[in-house]
């Protein structure tokens, strides 16, 4: 099967329109007979169901946590970008749009990448209009940045919680549908199942968490915006509730996976310290524009940091990247400090982790503007590491942070099964191999504000759908599936913890399917995992009881998800031969050590097509066309 | 190191409480709070029991998931930091830590350290926003806000609604959390067209849920991780009392 994405005809500046104009509407006074399920209350579902809720459908919306308002799109620091060129810097939709493009190592959809760009300025008065408190000048104008490396200033922050803000902003125009009665709230759930009738997406299975009771829901369409699927490595920044399952799900529904191999490893994390870590936390990366990353000369260097001489440090990537420094794209620092550090001389105790030095701009600027710029940032290493980055260098090592592969999504953000559209980091759509910095927040907005009610409209509009109840016997099936999959998972009583098999996991996908690529390590990870998957089954401890609050159960459940997950990962990573962004096959590189990519047989998405647990996925691919832009290779020499 | 722990576990809303002695066995100072616990979660799923339920999240102070009464004070012992921000370095081998939900009527308790906050939703749905409907905002700068007005609106908004202020005080008042929206929304001109309809709306809906009445203690702003100021209450009763009199 060929995938069709369902890419307007015409410019690729009048797509958009055209298509907004083509697409059917929905008369308002019957919006109210159309029930919409979104799952997952990020800044793509939050603002997808006030949007929606807005509009007039009647909005179910799921969250697994104790309110909409703790999804981890709060998490994010830096910023978004926009294409508002409010400094007058040569920025524009176009330039947004190229950036991005390439930034993702051509791996990304030319229309989907221009509409995010178009719809990015609508974003930001959106958000304005709604009290977020972005960052101002003293004339009152919104101040900007430049973020990670981008040669204009169109970053637009608040401190360092623009997450946090952007997602209250979106969780309060939802909550004031919520008190209007067009959306309906539905906090502790999980969704377990996506239910299929007739073809089409028309509910889902969710466990009520408080209660541990199984509910059905039904709709006209189901939008997932759930997230990413950094957590299968087991350590990443993302937050510990964070999860594939709700994604996985579908995808074993129907839905196919894009290019899951695509998983952005971030280069300023704080490094892990001993076995019992559960999660890694990111340094914004605008600590690069004046930190200087460095190593010892020396392997295994056990000097501290401050009594090593200028001449006998390696300011590795000054040295390599003389134009770009300390700035090169995230891909291309992790991958460098990895080196380092596999070379015998990585720093701190574990030899896992390189030095970010702040001395010469404390010298050069003075410690006041240093604490200015970067004072929380200082004071939260602090407060983890014990240390004082005034006075000695930050230790650093790259994390899992972002998966830009996702659900396989066509124009209209709709997966291979009618009805069941994909949102935000969920979706695979618009950063190709490797997201820039301040575009993650930016596509979930643009997917939840502008692009769903839209698309969505046309759906409804255009697709006759039988009224069903949840006793429909695809209701019943799909209930049933997922009991026993949860008296399964509680009749094993083994003696292993369902973290200490995470975790091991985790090890092997961070090990192998992590910073760096290859054949025969893909193939170990290939042998591995069904082994652990079987462990799992057969030891695992789940005790407690289904009937109540059980968070260890919760967690089981999404344990065994990446343990199918993660085969798909590696299987991913096996048959994309070259590199790109954030995947680097050792064996596609430049005699320079860069990544090689190969538009001659890999400019295409990898759609796969579930076959059963153990049996090989089925891989369906999209062709990436490139008319405006000409692919090159990246270089930051 | 090793720690010795008083859990309380309850498991569920109508059952009896109590508090559990348990020990946590090496403990690294550089584990966090939350970690630690995890490890005598660790232990206790490993033989079979049921493990402490506790909220947690994003484990970098941010989300507001997070919070437990740790020897009485809310998020434990160090200023401006959530308990999973708090580190085990803190603590010295052989020490007893008391650890216990927090306590509201408008906090129903689920399990163990786990309670029910859906009530700052019900707050927030109440008038927390400006209502403007998605599309047609006019271009963000057309708004024109001082530096220094959306700095102190900034200093508002950080409030990550994890329910200590609520916690910590004697009446169990949300005073803290609703001032601190109020205010945010009343400094900015894009929340000002609203702001007498919102107080108002947004103290009633606090008294509904069942929290008490302020009487300027304090203990809110002096547990809050994010160092939220209590001034903002003094703007919540002067921006009430202005509706009140004026015509809303």
């Amino acid at each position: 099967m060929t995938l069709d994405p369902n890419i307007p005809s015409g410019p690729l500046a009048d797509k958009w329109d055209r298509h907004r104009f083509d697409s059917k509407l929905v008369n308002p006074a019957n919006r109210r007979k159309h029930t919409v399920i979104i799952v997952g209350t990020g800044l793509a579902g939050a603002s997808a169901a006030a949007s929606l809720g807005e509009l007039g459908y009647n909005v179910l919306s799921f969250c697994i946590h104790d309110s909409a308002r703790r999804a981890h799109s709060i998490a994010a620091q830096g910023g978004i970008n926009a294409a508002k060129n409010y400094q007058n810097d040569g920025d524009s939709i176009w330039r947004l749009f190229y950036d991005t493009i390439k930034g993702g190592d051509y791996r990304s959809r030319e229309a989907n990448v221009y509409r995010l760009a178009q719809t990015s300025v609508n974003i930001i008065d959106q958000c304005v209009a709604q009290g977020v408190p972005f960052a101002r000048e003293y004339g009152g104008q919104l101040d900007n940045r430049s973020f990670g490396g981008a040669q204009v200033s169109r970053t637009f922050y608040a401190r360092g919680q623009t997450g946090q803000q952007l997602l209250l902003g979106a969780y309060q125009s939802m909550m004031r549908q919520v008190a209007k009665g067009s959306v309906t709230m539905f906090t502790q759930r999980e969704m377990l199942d996506v239910v299929i009738i007739d073809g089409k997406a028309r509910g889902i299975i969710c466990r009520n968490l408080v209660t541990g009771e199984l509910e059905r829901y039904v709709a006209d369409a189901v939008c997932l915006a759930t997230g990413g699927y950094g957590t299968a490595y087991y350590l990443s920044t993302n937050a510990v509730n964070s999860n594939v399952t709700a994604a996985w799900r579908a995808h074993k529904r129907g839905a196919y996976f894009a290019n899951p191999c695509f998983t952005q490893i971030h280069p300023t994390c704080i490094p892990v310290t001993g076995s019992d870590q559960s999660k890694l936390t990111l340094m914004s990366e605008s600590l690069r524009n004046d930190g200087r990353v460095w190593v010892p000369r020396q392997q295994h260097d056990t000097r501290h940091p401050n009594d090593i001489p200028e001449t006998e440090r390696d300011y590795y990537l000054e040295r390599k990247y003389p134009s770009f420094g300390n700035l090169v794209p995230r891909d291309v620092a992790s991958r460098n400090a990895k080196a380092a550090c596999d070379d015998g001389r990585g720093v701190g105790e574990s030899g896992l982790a390189v030095y970010l030095d702040f001395k010469n701009a404390i010298d050069r600027l003075g410690h006041a503007t240093v604490a200015g710029r970067y004072g929380n940032l200082f004071d939260m290493y602090r407060k983890i590491t014990d240390e004082d980055p005034y006075k000695e260098p930050m230790r650093m090592y790259p994390a899992i942070h972002y998966t830009m592969g996702g659900l396989w999504v066509d124009y209209n953000l709709m997966s291979t099964v009618p009805g069941l559209h994909v949102l935000g980091e969920a979706n695979f759509s618009d950063h190709g191999a490797n997201r820039l910095g301040a575009s993650a927040l930016m596509q979930g907005l643009a997917d939840g504000y502008f692009v769903i009610p839209c698309t969505l409209a046309h759906y409804i509009a255009s697709t006759p759908v039988e009224k069903v109840t949840t006793d429909h016997d695809a209701f019943k099936e799909a209930e049933h599936a997922v009991q026993s999959r949860i008296t399964s998972l509680l009749s094993v009583k083994g003696s292993k913890t369902p973290r200490e098999l995470h975790r091991e996991l985790g090890r092997l996908l961070w090990d192998e399917v992590g910073m760096s690529r290859t054949d025969a390590g893909l193939r170990r990870a290939l042998a591995r995992i069904p082994q652990l998957r079987d462990e799992f089954w057969q030891n695992v401890s789940v005790p407690g009881d289904p009937n109540n609050l059980n968070k260890n159960l919760e967690y089981a459940g999404r344990v065994a998800d990446y343990l199918e997950f993660g085969e798909l990962l590696a299987l991913d990573a096996l048959h994309r031969t070259e590199s790109c962004g954030g995947h680097f096959r050792e064996e596609s590189q430049t005699p320079d050590g860069e990544a090689r990519r190969d538009d001659e047989h890999f400019a295409y998405v990898a759609g796969w097509e579930f076959r059963g647990v153990g049996t090989p996925h089925e891989l369906h691919k999209e062709q990436l066309i490139f008319e405006n832009v000409k692919p090159s290779q990246r270089s930051y020499k | 190191m090793k720690v010795h722990l008083k859990v309380w576990r309850q498991a569920g809303p109508d059952a009896k409480g109590r508090l559990v002695d348990y020990t946590a066995d090496h403990v690294a100072p550089d584990m966090s709070f939350l970690e630690m616990l995890d490890s005598v979660n660790e232990t206790l799923i490993a033989r079979g029991e049921d493990p402490i339920a506790f909220d947690s999240d994003c484990r970098e102070g941010i989300c507001g998931t997070c919070g437990v009464m740790v020897d009485g004070r809310a998020h434990g012992p160090d200023p401006c930091t959530t308990v999973c921000q708090l580190h085990m370095r803190r603590y010295n081998d052989g020490d007893t830590i008391v650890i216990e939900p927090w306590q509201a009527l408008a906090f129903p308790l689920i399990k163990d350290l786990v309670v029910d906050r859906s009530a700052f939703d019900a707050i927030i749905q109440a008038g927390g926003y400006t209502s403007v409907n998605t599309g047609g905002a006019p271009d963000g700068n057309a708004i024109l806000i001082p530096k220094t007005v959306a700095d102190e609106a900034m200093d508002a908004a950080v409030c990550i609604g994890c329910g200590a202020c609520v916690a910590a005080c004697k009446n169990a008042s949300a005073a803290l959390f609703t001032s601190a929206k109020i205010t945010q929304l009343a400094l900015l001109p894009q929340g000002r067209a609203e702001a007498p309809t919102r107080v108002v709306a947004m103290v009633e809906a606090m008294d509904t849920a069942g929290f008490g009445g302020c009487s300027n203690e304090g203990e809110c702003e002096a547990v809050c991780p994010k160092g939220i100021s209590l001034r903002h209450i003094a703007t919540m009763n002067r921006e009430y009392r202005r509706a009140m009199f004026s015509n809303r």
